[in-house]
């Protein structure tokens, strides 16, 4: 029992792990409030898990159904995978976010809703009828009405500013009453509103008093009779901070320049969900960042390519439809050897899709969407955290392999947040490769390395080594233009094999769980957690069940066929339409079986069960 | 990153030595030819080790030259050579880079990098071998190629309007804008000289010779017996006279310049005008790239140059005053910005 100042009695109760929503219209801020509420909670020493989820449209019509941004976090005192299968807490800041979010929200999950935005013209915005606040629509959950903008408005009274920024402080409301429940500090959210608005008193001032109206609020009205504390997770030793997969992507390969020794350039063309890689790249300044931002994405690539032919470690970022526009390009990487690493965010398409939501459906655009025999190594991070450690993998290969490198990513594990420990620099790998020098002899630009098949990287502005290349085919080792066919099918051969013994290079394919048995769970990039979470449930089911999540997609690990056929069944879950079951079942004779699913969102962890169970009553 | 280490004082390099061992592989006969030699020839007036010198082209049979060069060399895909061009020169901007493109290649395919990377004032050199036809793919029309052109894929005459290259390059916010013709070598020589000293976005537009697919393209102003009369050799400072007895010029009558004859109607020379290629607007360059024959006589020479800023430059000056102000950047630093905490 706890008894606070002004408050009356209440129970504190511990839990393990909370989900909560925050919904709202998308000039709500909801995402923002997510953000803080994320780094408070990481701050703290949960583990977390997080899924920024927001329309297209950057301003579609207040209070319209389109226009509702959500934003999910999952915190907890154990390890965790995922930002949670639903919610237990929907924040609805309006009709429309309620009408959109509620079908997610359990029986018995709490909802608090906004009830100052139930008015009729919002309620038809969102196509209600009746209004659900009243109809007894929802009766099953746990319903607070709090009149949100109301209670924060007299909370700013006095303040010069006009109700319309008054109104748009209300998420500090929502947010302040949302810390109160949690029990969490305000400090890093009263910090950030210092940084952030420090040039404008007045708007600080507004923020810090809806935070604190929040938090108040919820400390002395007798709606809520209980608090909740979530304990500290208990991460591996070491500094942590909470990040994202696009800032763990850009922070990679800042780091992975680091260890290569070479300067560092990023041509791109703006594209949801990737832009905010270009923008944190261009913020390394200091460090010698060089960023261009293209007129296009052949461009961006062609410019990517002319600085990795002068030395630098060069990378290109964009989204499916953006790689698309460099296919040509990257053959002439492929054929010219040269390193750099393409940056694929990838999200919903074909064409321009849902641009803002989940799919993993440039699979085979990354492994085959090119004219000719033109091999190229693709990675996958799995998690957020893992961004880092693939940005380095990528230069690590494109540099030792001068090839191009396929990076995939996607919306989710971009946007998405965890708790990341963070090495020091000295625990980076030296990925550093040196520049081909004068020797003795002819210079032979397309001489190879007997082990990696690599030719020289001789860049210009090095004496004795001039020298051509381009997209046309060369001689073996000379390097001259050829249409000499022997030499051709000799030079793809070549290519292939560089590529292929990449395989020799990277570590085998984990499994997690048994090492053989009824059922492996096979996955790629983003839906490790949902699948690994799904994996930990059925094994404690006690189902003969393993997860196996693949990061190198081409070439795979050299064991992964010795994997696959140690199981009677191998599911595929992917969110595209089985992509890399079709590769799986090509490259190795497995009768594996695809779940697919594109519906803009990650997996759910309880979809994976079910279809691992179904599957096992089927074949058993 | 390596130091790249250059000879402190070159010994002085001949033609020769820009020379590839490579056979020329063009029409005999094609005007890539005189392109190409007249290139070697004042490479080594740079001073510049032939290490640094990079030639980066597109397709098309221009594309082919920089295997012709003994220099560095790239050989890209079609229309992106100033692509390459741009990261190259954000990577090592001492470098001195030659984009080598064609009509197709840089005004169709590549005309949206085309118009980017003058903008941007990428200090490189940009030679379009202008013959008015796509050469590479054996004769369809181009984007210089005249309304109503018959060519294999136009076989009752092109729908399409030709673009001015100069009047685009101008538009597009080059720096140094030039024109000059493949069989005028001298002329090219001292073109090309002073686009490769020119420190920004260089373009040269050469009149170029297809013997194969479009013969005489630029025959009607450019041979030997009437190009006195009919082209107009532009020359800094200088008024705007031609012809063979240096008698005609150009006046400027409202908007619109006239070709007038000297010593007729009371027109003197003072009347004439007179060429300005530093002008810091751009009207008399937007002017001039306009007059052709058989209108006007055909301007050759530099149209335009003018001293902006590189685009290289602007990007290091940004890197420098960043650590001016804030030091050098500290990896450590940034893996830990934002909040952090510890677990023991
Ligand atoms: C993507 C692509 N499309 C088409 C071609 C075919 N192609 C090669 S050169 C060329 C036109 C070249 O014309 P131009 O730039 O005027 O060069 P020229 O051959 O006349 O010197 C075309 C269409 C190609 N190589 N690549
Ligand atoms: S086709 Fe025309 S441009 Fe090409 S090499 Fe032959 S003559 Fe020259
Ligand atoms: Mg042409």
């Amino acid at each position: 029992m706890t008894t606070t100042a002004q408050g009356p009695e209440r129970e504190s109760l511990e839990l393990d792990r909370v989900t909560i929503r925050f919904a709202g219209d998308s000039g709500d801020g909801m995402q923002l409030t997510g953000t803080q509420f994320t780094r408070t909670a990481a701050v703290f020493g949960n583990d977390i898990s997080t899924f920024p989820d927001y329309p297209a449209e950057i301003r579609a019509p207040a209070g319209s159904l389109p226009g509702v941004s959500g934003f999910q976090i999952s915190f907890s005192a154990s390890d965790i995978h995922t930002p949670g299968d639903a919610p237990d807490v929907l924040v609805a800041m309006n009709p429309a976010a309620l009408k959109t979010n509620v079908v997610d929200l359990p029986p018995g999950g709490a909802l608090i809703v906004n009830s100052d935005a139930f008015t009729p013209s919002n309620l038809s915005k969102a196509a209600y009828t009746a209004n659900p606040l009243t109809d007894g629509t929802l009766k099953q959950y746990k319903l607070f009405q709090v009149p949100i903008s109301t209670l924060n408005a007299r909370a700013l009274e006095g303040l010069e500013m006009t109700s319309k920024q008054v109104d748009l402080t209300k998420n500090f409301f929502a947010l302040g009453l949302m810390f109160w429940l949690y029990e969490r500090s305000m400090e890093p959210t009263l910090k950030w509103i210092d940084q952030k608005f420090g040039s404008r008193p007045v708007i600080a001032e507004a923020n810090r008093r809806a935070l604190q109206a929040g938090y108040s609020y919820g400390d002395t009205t007798e709606m809520f009779h209980e608090t909740y504390r979530v304990p500290k997770a208990r991460l591996a030793p070491g500094t942590y901070r909470n990040i994202t997969g696009n800032e763990a992507t850009a922070l990679g390969f800042l780091a992975a320049a680091h260890a290569a020794q070479r300067p560092l350039f990023y041509g791109s063309y703006p594209i949801t969900p990737a832009s905010d890689i270009l923008h944190q790249l261009s913020a390394y300044k200091t460090f010698g960042v060089k960023t261009f931002q293209a007129e296009d994405e052949i461009a961006a690539i062609g410019a990517t390519i002319g600085a990795a032919y002068g030395g630098s470690l060069a990378l290109t970022g964009t989204s499916g439809p953006g790689v698309a526009l460099k296919t040509e390009a990257m053959g002439l990487a492929v054929m010219t050897e040269l390193p750099i690493v393409i940056v694929n965010v990838q999200r919903a398409g074909p064409s321009t899709g849902l641009p803002t939501k989940v799919e993993q459906a440039d699979l085979f655009q990354a492994i085959f969407g090119r004219n000719g025999e033109a091999p190229m190594p693709v990675v996958a991070p799995a998690t957020p955290a893992e961004c880092f450690t693939f940005a380095v993998e990528a230069s690590r290969l494109a540099l030792k392999y001068m090839t191009p490198v396929m990076y995939l990513s996607d919306a989710f594990v971009g946007n998405g947040a965890e708790p990341w420990r963070v090495p020091a620099v000295g625990e980076l790998p030296d990925i550093s490769v040196p520049n081909a020098v004068k020797g003795e002899g002819t210079f032979l630009p397309y001489g190879r390395d007997p082990e990696t098949l690599s030719r020289p990287w001789a860049v210009p502005g090095t004496p004795g080594l001039e020298h051509r290349i381009g997209g046309l085919e060369k001689l073996h080792g000379l390097g001259t233009v050829s249409y000499d066919a022997d030499n051709h099918h000799r030079m793809t051969v070549l290519r292939r094999d560089k590529v292929a013994g990449i395989a020799r290079d990277i570590p085998d394919l984990e499994v997690f769980g048994p090492g053989q048995g009824e059922l492996l769970i096979l996955g790629w990039g983003s839906t490790y957690g949902a699948i690994r979470s799904a994996v930990e449930r059925l094994q404690a089911e006690g189902k003969s069940v393993a997860q196996a999540h693949l990061r190198y997609l081409f070439p795979f690990p050299e064991n992964t066929g010795d994997v696959l056929r140690r199981y009677r069944t191998v599911l595929v879950p992917e969110l595209n339409l089985g992509q890399l079951w079709f590769v799986i079942r090509g490259t190795y004779l497995v009768d594996a079986v695809s779940y697919g699913k594109v519906r803009g969102k990650p997996f759910r962890i309880s979809e994976i069960v079910d279809e691992a169970n179904r599957l096992l009553a089927e074949r058993s | 990153m390596t130091d790249i280490v250059t000879p402190a004082a070159p010994a002085k390099l001949t033609r020769k030595d820009f020379v590839a061992e490579q056979e020329v592989r063009w029409c005999p006969g094609c005007g890539d030819y005189s392109i190409l030699a007249q290139t070697q020839k004042v490479m080594p007036d740079f001073g510049v080790p032939k290490e640094n010198i990079v030639f980066i082209s597109g397709i098309g049979c221009s594309g082919r030259l920089p295997y012709y060069m003994n220099t560095y060399g790239f050989h890209s895909i079609h229309g992106r050579a100033p692509t390459l061009a741009t990261g190259l020169k954000l990577a090592r901007p001492e470098l001195m880079v030659w984009v080598i493109t064609g009509d197709g290649d840089a005004l169709s395919i590549g005309g949206n990098h085309f118009l980017h990377s003058m903008r941007r004032n990428v200090d490189f050199t940009m030679v379009m071998h202008n013959n008015r036809i796509y050469g590479l793919t054996k004769g369809q029309t181009s984007p210089t190629s005249e309304f109503g052109k018959r060519t294999k894929s136009t076989p009752m005459g092109s729908v399409d309007r030709p673009v001015m290259p100069l009047t685009l390059a101008l538009a597009a916010e080059a720096t140094f804008v030039a024109r000059t013709v493949d069989t005028h070598t001298e002329h090219m020589q001292h073109t090309l000289e002073a686009a490769g000293r020119h420190r920004g976005a260089s373009y040269i537009e050469v009149l170029q010779n297809c013997n194969i697919f479009n013969d005489g393209a630029w025959r009607e102003f450019t041979e030997r017996d009437v190009r006195d009369d009919r082209m107009l050799v532009l020359e800094h400072g200088k008024p705007l006279i031609f012809g063979k007895d240096r008698d005609k010029g150009i006046r400027l009558n409202g908007l619109h310049p006239e070709v007038v004859t000297i010593g007729e109607d009371g027109v003197t020379e003072a009347d004439l005008m007179v060429h300005d290629q530093h002008a810091e607007d751009p009207y008399l360059a937007l002017m001039l790239s306009r007059m052709f024959w058989p209108e006007y006589p055909v301007p050759v020479g530099v149209l335009r140059e003018v001293e902006r800023p590189t685009h290289s430059d602007l990007v290091d000056e940004q890197i420098e005053q960043a650590i001016a102000k804030s030091g050098p950047g500290d990896l450590a630093k940034a893996l830990l910005a934002g909040e952090t905490w510890t677990v023991e």
